[in-house]
């Protein structure tokens, strides 16, 4: 051992023992990249002196697909988007071609509601994934079954009203597709019922855990400055003290009826892009708690006509997604195909952060900061 | 809102109640600039950046946002289909823009001037030509489609 010390101490002088650098890729096929994400990274020792992102393992070429569709034939294409969050994909779509043709004030009350509730509920469920995938990367498995518990009832929630489990396929331009059956109401206030006590326990399995903490507290903090050059947006602002959110300051549909907080924290790292997100699901759960008390009877959708035409223009519509805003930009030729459909996607937006704030981690923090920008594949690649 | 400082050439117009400005592109960045700095606009977010392939020209088009103020702006940035097509990039008044003009050169071969690192973002380095064009046809795939396919 004295002979080792020896030799080392004797090449440190000469100049002759050097950290190597080294070329990894981080995915595209690996659990937390959380999809076909893939980063090559630069290490000198554990330390990341680099990171460059490489995107589009997933790319559909949704943009063009739009193009020589109608606008109700690519409805279930954004499901497809971001598949943790379907409903809220499809609402930022059916709102943009509200929108563009001019019936943003039509849509029946009672639809109004149910979009309400069913993104909350895709809201929470996002959430949930984020809150399980996070305690993963970090080998913490309970958590992870904690929060795929709620989620699944969620699931089961839109699967009863929709069909579906995770493409739903249940917005429509004017509405929704169907009414919620007698057994949906029930349902969900047994899952509001239960649902302070299950936070409780996400917060007591995770949140206080020591090593949680020391894993995420001031781990790659973010300025608010950065995050208004990086364009981030939704609760990776918000952490950053970025107090901005669509629903509170661009209402949209009937989000200006409901009394909610917006949770914002200051210093941006990872534990405040955890804490913020958690805090937005007690904030969901207010919401759908005041629309299931005020959903009023009536028709679920405005008369539109079949074959949609809007006038000829231009629009620009965004939503609060789980992840960020949700845009899509809308060309209309006045044909009952669209000229352009554009969708910007948070993720898209956020990942790219990534390249900066990794440099400087050591690779298995990295992966935690990279889980708590909660991005996902599908919507990036589009 | 906008006064005369952003410029003689600069057109202003209002559709359903959106506003757009429409900039030649030689002074593009100048304007970004202005409306990113002036305390009376301070546009600090960028929306989205997009683009259209126009019959006539290719349009380049930035949503911008002031979390300030809470007033939004678009941008347009008209460009004839020469060979290259080039606006300046906008990635020095905001770093949102690298990807966002990555995806636009990647799918519309717009070419962004002075951009740190213009490279195909979603496609693969060899692919060729740029989908979002109107004269770039999708092809049915004649291995997995029995009836013409897309």
């Amino acid at each position: 051992m004295q002979d080792m010390c020896n030799v080392l101490e004797t090449c440190e002088e000469k100049g002759t023992i050097r950290t190597q650098e080294m070329n990894i890729n981080y995915g595209p096929q690996h659990p937390s990249t959380h999809g076909v994400y893939r980063a090559v990274l630069t290490l000198e020792g554990e330390y990341i002196t680099k990171c460059v992102n490489h995107l589009g393992y997933l790319h559909r070429g949704m943009e063009k697909l739009a193009e020589s569709r109608t606008y109700t034939q690519f409805i279930p294409y954004n499901g497809r988007l971001d598949y943790l969050a379907g409903m809220l994909c499809e609402e930022s779509y059916v709102r943009a071609v509200e929108k563009l043709m001019g019936i943003t004030d039509q849509i029946p009350e009672r639809a109004e509601y149910i979009r309400v509730i069913m993104s909350e509920l895709q809201r929470i469920a996002s959430h949930l994934v984020f809150y399980a995938s996070i305690a993963l990367d970090m080998a913490g498995f309970t958590p992870w079954t904690y929060g795929f518990r709620e989620r699944d009832t969620i699931l089961d929630l839109i699967e009863m009203t929709a069909g579906n489990r995770m493409m739903p396929n249940y917005m429509r331009i004017g509405g929704v597709a169907a009414d919620l059956p007698d057994e949906f109401m029930p349902a969900l206030r047994k899952l509001l019922d239960i649902m302070p006590k299950c936070i409780d326990e996400y917060h007591g399995i995770l949140t206080g855990n020591e090593i949680f903490q020391a894993r995420t507290k001031r781990v790659a903090p973010l300025s608010a400055e950065k995050v208004l050059d990086y364009g981030l947006t939704g609760p990776n602002a918000r952490a950053s003290g970025v107090d901005f959110d669509l629903r509170r300051d661009e209402p949209y549909g009937i989000y200006d009826r409901f009394k909610f907080n917006v949770p914002t924290r200051q210093t941006g790292d990872s534990f405040d892009r955890y804490i913020v997100r958690m805090e937005e699901i007690v904030e969901s759960v207010k919401i759908i708690e005041q629309a299931m008390k005020d959903i009023p009877e009536g028709p679920i959708i405005a008369k539109v006509p079949k074959l949609i035409k809007p006038p000829v223009g231009e629009t620009y519509s965004r939503i609060e997604h789980s992840k960020g805003h949700l845009g899509f930009y809308l060309v209309s030729d006045g044909s009952p195909k669209p000229y352009r459909t554009h969708i910007y996607s948070p993720s898209f937006v956020n990942v790219a952060v990534f390249e900066e704030m990794a440099v400087g981690l050591h690779l298995q923090d990295a992966v935690v900061a990279f889980a708590s920008l909660d991005i996902v594949l599908g919507e990036i690649d589009r | 809102m906008l006064n005369v400082k952003i410029g003689a050439q600069t057109e202003v117009f209002a559709d359903n109640t959106e506003l757009s400005i429409k900039v030649p592109r030689l002074r593009l960045v100048d304007v970004m600039m202005e409306l990113r700095n002036h305390p009376d606009y301070k546009m600090d977010f960028l929306v989205d950046l997009t683009s259209v392939d126009y019959p006539e020209n290719l349009t380049v088009i930035y949503h911008l946002m002031s979390m300030q103020h809470r007033h939004q702006l678009t941008v347009k940035v008209e460009i004839s289909k020469e060979n290259p097509c080039w606006v300046p990039s906008v990635t020095a008044v905001w770093k949102a823009a690298q990807v966002l003009e990555r995806e636009v050169f990647d799918l519309m071969g717009i070419i962004f001037n002075d951009h740190p690192d213009l490279r195909r973002i979603l496609l693969a380095d060899d692919f060729v030509g740029h989908p979002l064009r109107k004269d770039f046809v999708l092809q049915p795939d004649k291995n997995t489609s029995q009836d013409g396919g897309v």
